[in-house]
C-alpha cells in the first residue's frame, strides 16, 4: 500500500446537489472510492472526519500574495500556509505585485516560485501595463501561460473606452476581465465609507456610488461587447442588485463578496485603527445586513478573501496614510458559515458552492489534470477518479482567533479576539494533507 | 468609553471624553489660572519637574505658542518638536518618533497632526504620558472649544453682571449658538458642537451645502437654510475660516461669492441681537468670513479668546497631569 493512501472516515460528504454520510479513500492524489462506510486497505492513514463536513478544497479568487516585491508582508509560501490552514487548496494571485504581473515573464516567475507551495497558485494578469490604466497589457502572451482572469485590482480601469477595448480583446482570447469597481473621481480619495461615521471622525469618506457607478458602466460595456466579466469584492447592495439583474438578462457576469464586508461595519473605524482600513471600505450596518441577505438569496457567485497582508509598520501609520487591506484566507470559511446562518442553519452545498465550486469554475480550475507538483482539478464533485483536493470542516469546534494562530507573515487580521463557529480540521492537496487535525504539515 | 466627569489624570483626545461636569471642571480651574495670568509674575510652580512635549506634526503658530506658554507658566519644562526640523522628515515612523519622546521622559504630549485620529493612535503607542489633542485633521480641536466656551461664559456673565467663577454651565442652558462657514473640514466645529451641546446650548449650523458635513442632522444640531434669520436668533456666532488648505477652496466658486452668501458683513451683523457675541478661532481672514469693522466690534471676542487660551490650556495640562481641582487655589 502506498504511503499516500488516506481514508477520510466518519464525515458528511458534500456533493454538488446534496450531502450524505460517506467515507472517502484517497490513493495517489485521486479519490479512489467513496462509500457509506469502509475500513479501507490496511496501511491507509485514517483521517477522522466525525462531526465534519467533507467538501472540495476551497478556492480563493482574490489573494494578494505580495511576492514579488513585498516579501516583508507575505511570500507565496507564507500565504499558501495561511490558505491551507483556512481550508484552501488553490488561490488566484492578484497582479498588483512589484513589478506588476503584466507580462509573461512575471507570470512565469510567479508560477515558478509557487512550486512546492501549500496550495495551487493560479495567476491573474493585469489588464493594463503597470496597472496604470493607459495601455493594454500583453494579454495574449499571458493567456498562453494559462492566465484566464485579468484585472488591475487595487485600481479600477477608469477610462471607459480603454475598458471597452480590454473586454473586446479578452473576448477574442476567451478570457475574463475582473474589475475593482471604484470610480476614482467620485471616490475622491476617501479613506473610509462616506456616512455618519466618516463625518463624525473627520475622515474623508467615499460614497457607495463610487462602486455602483463603475458597476453600471461596466454592465453596459459587457452588453455592448458581449464579453464576460467578473466583479470583484462588491460591497454596495445596490451594485450587487445591478449585477444580479444583468445576469438574469443573460449577460455573462459573475460577482464576489469579501468576508469582511459580511462581518464588519464602518463603526469598526471609530478608534482610527488602520487594521480596519480596506478598499472597498467597510460599510454601514444596514448595508452589511443587506449583503448577508443577498448572499443567502444567491446573488453572489463566490466569497473571495481579498487577503491583503501588510507589515506592522504600515498599519502603525495614521489612518489617512496606512495602506488599505486585511488578512482573510484563514478565517473566510468561519465568517461565511456565520453569514449563512451559523452551523445550525448551514446549507453545506451553498457553503462549498461559494467557497470552492463556483470560484473554481470562474477561474477555470475544474478541468486540470492532476500532475505531480503541478496544478490539479479544483472544486470537483468528489466522485471516484477525481482529483483529491479536499477540505474537512469541523462543525463542532469553534475557533478562537488569537495572534499566535495567524499563519500569514503579517498579522493585520480584523478578527483577532473573535470566536468563529467552525474549524478546518484537514486540508488535502493532491491527495496529501497540508493540514491534518488542525496541524500544518510544514 | 463614556464621558468622564473629570479630566484628572486623563488624556484629552476629543470633547466627548468629558461630560458636562468634566467640561465645567476645566472652566472653573481655568478661572483660577486666569487670575494667575493677571499677576505681575504670571507663573506658578505647579508642574515643576514635569516635561511637556509639544509635538506639532502640522504647522501651527497660535495653538503651539499658547500651549507652550501655558506649560511654562506652570513651571513645566517644554520639549518642542516641529516636523520641519525633525527626523520625521528623514522617514522616521510616527510610532518611533513617539516612543523616542516618551523615552526622554515626557509626561504630557500635546499633539497636532494633519491626520484625523493621530492622537488616538499615539495614545495607544505610549504608556506613561498623557496625550492632549492640539488639533487633528478634520476631527477635533478640544482645547479650542473649551477656550471658546470659557470666553463666551466670561462675556455673557459680564453682560449679566454675574461672577463667571462658580457659575457652572448655567448660562449655557437655552443659549443659541450659530456656527457659520466651513464646517465639513473643521475640527473646531466638531469640538464646539460637542462642547456647546454638552453644556446645554442648542447649536445651529449654516454653510453652503458643500461645506456641511454629511449626516450632520444626526449630530443633534439644526441646519439653518437662511443665514439672516439664524443670525437674528443667535446668542453666540462662531465664525470659521475657509480651510482652503484642506480642500474647501474647491467647495465654493470663489471667496467673494462665499462672502456674499455667508460672510458676516456689516449689513448682516446689524441683524444680531445687541448682546450677541462673535467668536473666531483664528487666523481670521478679514473681508472673507467677517468684515473688518465687525471683527473690531466690542462683542467680537477674538482677542479675548487668544488671551483665555493660555489659562484654559494651563487648566488642561494641570488636570491631565493629575493636579487636584480642589488644590488649584493653593497651586495658583
Amino acid at each position: 500500500m502506498s504511503a499516500s493512501t488516506f481514508l477520510i472516515r466518519g464525515g458528511t460528504l458534500v456533493g454538488t446537489n446534496g450531502s450524505r454520510r460517506a467515507d472517502v479513500l484517497v490513493v495517489d492524489g485521486r479519490i479512489e472510492e467513496v462509500s457509506a462506510s469502509m475500513d479501507g486497505p490496511s496501511g491507509a492513514t485514517v483521517l477522522d472526519a466525525s462531526g465534519c463536513i467533507v467538501g472540495p478544497g476551497l478556492v480563493d479568487l482574490h489573494t494578494h500574495l505580495r511576492e514579488p516585491g513585498r516579501e516583508e508582508a507575505e511570500t507565496i509560501h507564507s500565504a499558501s500556509h495561511a490558505a491551507a490552514v483556512g481550508g484552501y487548496t488553490a488561490v488566484v494571485a492578484m497582479p498588483n505585485t512589484e513589478p506588476a504581473c503584466d507580462d509573461a515573464s512575471v507570470v512565469a516567475d510567479v508560477l515558478a516560485r509557487a512550486r512546492g507551495a501549500a496550495c495551487d497558485v493560479a495567476v491573474a494578469g493585469a489588464i493594463t501595463v503597470g496597472r496604470e490604466g493607459r495601455l493594454l497589457a500583453p494579454m495574449a502572451e499571458m493567456a498562453a501561460l494559462g492566465v484566464v482572469i485579468f484585472t488591475d485590482d487595487g485600481n479600477g480601469v477608469q477610462d471607459g473606452d480603454l475598458m471597452r477595448r480590454a473586454l473586446e480583446y479578452a473576448k477574442g482570447l476567451g478570457v475574463t476581465c475582473a474589475q475593482h469597481c471604484e470610480d476614482s473621481v467620485i471616490a475622491a480619495g476617501g479613506v473610509m465609507h462616506e456616512g455618519a461615521w466618516s463625518s463624525r471622525l473627520g475622515l474623508r469618506g467615499q460614497p457607495g456610488l463610487a462602486e455602483e457607478a463603475m458597476v453600471a458602466r461596466d454592465l453596459g460595456l459587457v452588453a455592448l461587447t458581449g464579453a464576460s466579466m467578473h466583479f470583484l469584492h462588491l460591497s454596495v447592495p445596490a451594485a450587487v442588485r445591478l449585477v444580479a439583474a444583468a445576469r438574469k438578462r443573460g449577460l455573462a457576469v459573475t460577482c464576489e463578496v469579501a468576508p469582511h464586508h459580511l462581518a464588519l461595519t464602518d463603526a469598526a473605524c471609530s478608534a482610527y485603527d488602520p487594521t480596519f482600513k480596506v478598499n472597498p471600505p467597510l460599510r454601514p450596518a444596514d448595508w452589511v445586513d443587506e449583503l448577508v441577505e443577498l448572499l443567502r438569496e444567491g446573488a453572489f457567485d463566490a466569497v473571495a478573501t481579498d487577503h491583503a497582508p501588510h507589515p506592522p509598520e504600515a498599519k502603525d501609520l495614521p489612518f489617512d496614510d496606512a495602506p488599505p487591506g486585511m488578512l482573510g484566507l484563514q478565517h473566510a470559511v468561519g465568517i461565511t458559515v456565520e453569514a449563512l446562518g451559523g452551523v445550525g442553519r448551514l446549507d453545506p452545498v451553498s457553503l462549498f458552492g461559494l467557497l470552492s465550486r463556483r470560484p473554481a469554475a470562474i477561474a477555470r480550475l475544474r478541468d486540470h489534470d492532476p500532475r505531480p507538483g503541478g496544478q490539479s482539478a479544483q472544486g470537483g464533485d468528489l466522485s471516484a477518479g477525481s482529483a483529491a483536493n479536499l477540505c474537512v470542516i469541523d462543525l463542532e469546534s469553534p475557533l478562537e482567533v488569537t495572534p499566535a494562530s495567524i499563519a500569514s507573515r503579517s498579522s493585520n487580521s480584523p478578527y483577532l479576539g473573535r470566536t468563529l463557529p467552525v474549524t478546518v480540521r484537514h486540508t488535502i492537496l493532491r491527495g496529501v494533507p497540508t493540514v491534518r487535525d488542525g496541524i500544518p504539515a510544514w | 468609553m463614556s464621558p468622564s466627569d473629570t479630566l484628572l489624570g486623563r488624556n484629552l483626545l476629543a470633547i466627548g471624553d468629558l461630560s458636562r461636569a468634566g467640561i465645567v471642571e476645566v472652566l472653573e480651574v481655568a478661572e483660577a489660572f486666569a487670575e494667575v495670568s493677571r499677576r505681575a509674575v504670571p507663573k506658578v510652580p505647579t508642574l515643576r519637574g514635569k516635561l511637556v512635549a509639544s509635538l506639532f506634526f502640522e504647522e501651527s503658530t497660535r495653538t503651539r505658542l499658547s500651549f507652550e506658554t501655558a506649560a511654562r507658566r506652570l513651571s513645566a519644562d517644554v520639549l518642542s518638536f516641529s516636523v520641519s526640523t525633525s527626523s520625521v522628515k528623514k522617514g522616521e515612523s510616527l510610532r518611533d518618533t513617539i516612543e523616542t519622546v516618551e523615552a526622554m521622559g515626557a509626561d504630557a504630549l500635546v499633539v497636532r497632526h494633519r491626520a484625523s485620529g493621530a492622537p488616538q493612535q499615539i495614545a495607544r503607542f505610549v504608556s506613561h504620558p498623557r496625550v492632549i489633542n492640539g488639533g487633528d485633521g478634520w476631527h477635533e480641536h478640544p482645547s479650542q472649544a473649551l477656550l471658546d466656551a470659557f470666553t463666551v461664559r466670561e462675556a455673557i456673565c459680564a453682560a449679566r453682571e454675574l461672577e463667571p467663577e462658580g457659575s457652572g454651565a448655567s448660562i449655557f442652558d437655552g443659549l443659541r449658538v450659530l456656527i457659520v462657514g466651513d464646517i465639513r473640514h473643521s475640527r473646531v466645529a466638531r469640538s464646539e458642537i460637542c462642547c456647546y451641546r454638552a453644556l446645554g446650548a442648542s447649536v445651529t449650523l449654516c454653510a453652503p451645502g458643500t461645506l456641511l458635513p454629511r449626516d450632520a442632522e444626526s449630530w443633534g444640531v439644526s441646519i439653518a437654510p437662511v443665514i439672516e434669520d439664524a443670525l437674528a436668533e443667535s446668542d453666540v456666532v462662531s465664525l470659521l475660516r475657509l480651510q482652503t488648505e484642506r480642500g474647501s477652496g474647491e467647495s465654493v466658486p470663489s471667496l467673494a461669492e462665499f462672502t456674499a452668501t455667508f460672510g458676516l458683513t456689516e449689513r448682516r451683523a446689524a441683524l444680531l441681537k445687541p448682546e450677541a457675541v462673535i467668536t473666531h478661532p483664528g487666523p481670521m481672514i478679514r473681508g472673507v468670513e467677517v468684515a473688518s469693522r465687525v471683527a473690531d466690534r466690542a462683542n467680537a471676542l477674538v482677542t479675548r479668546q487668544v488671551r483665555n487660551g493660555v489659562a484654559v490650556r494651563m487648566a488642561i495640562l494641570y488636570l491631565s497631569l493629575g493636579g487636584e481641582p480642589a488644590l488649584v487655589g493653593a497651586a495658583a
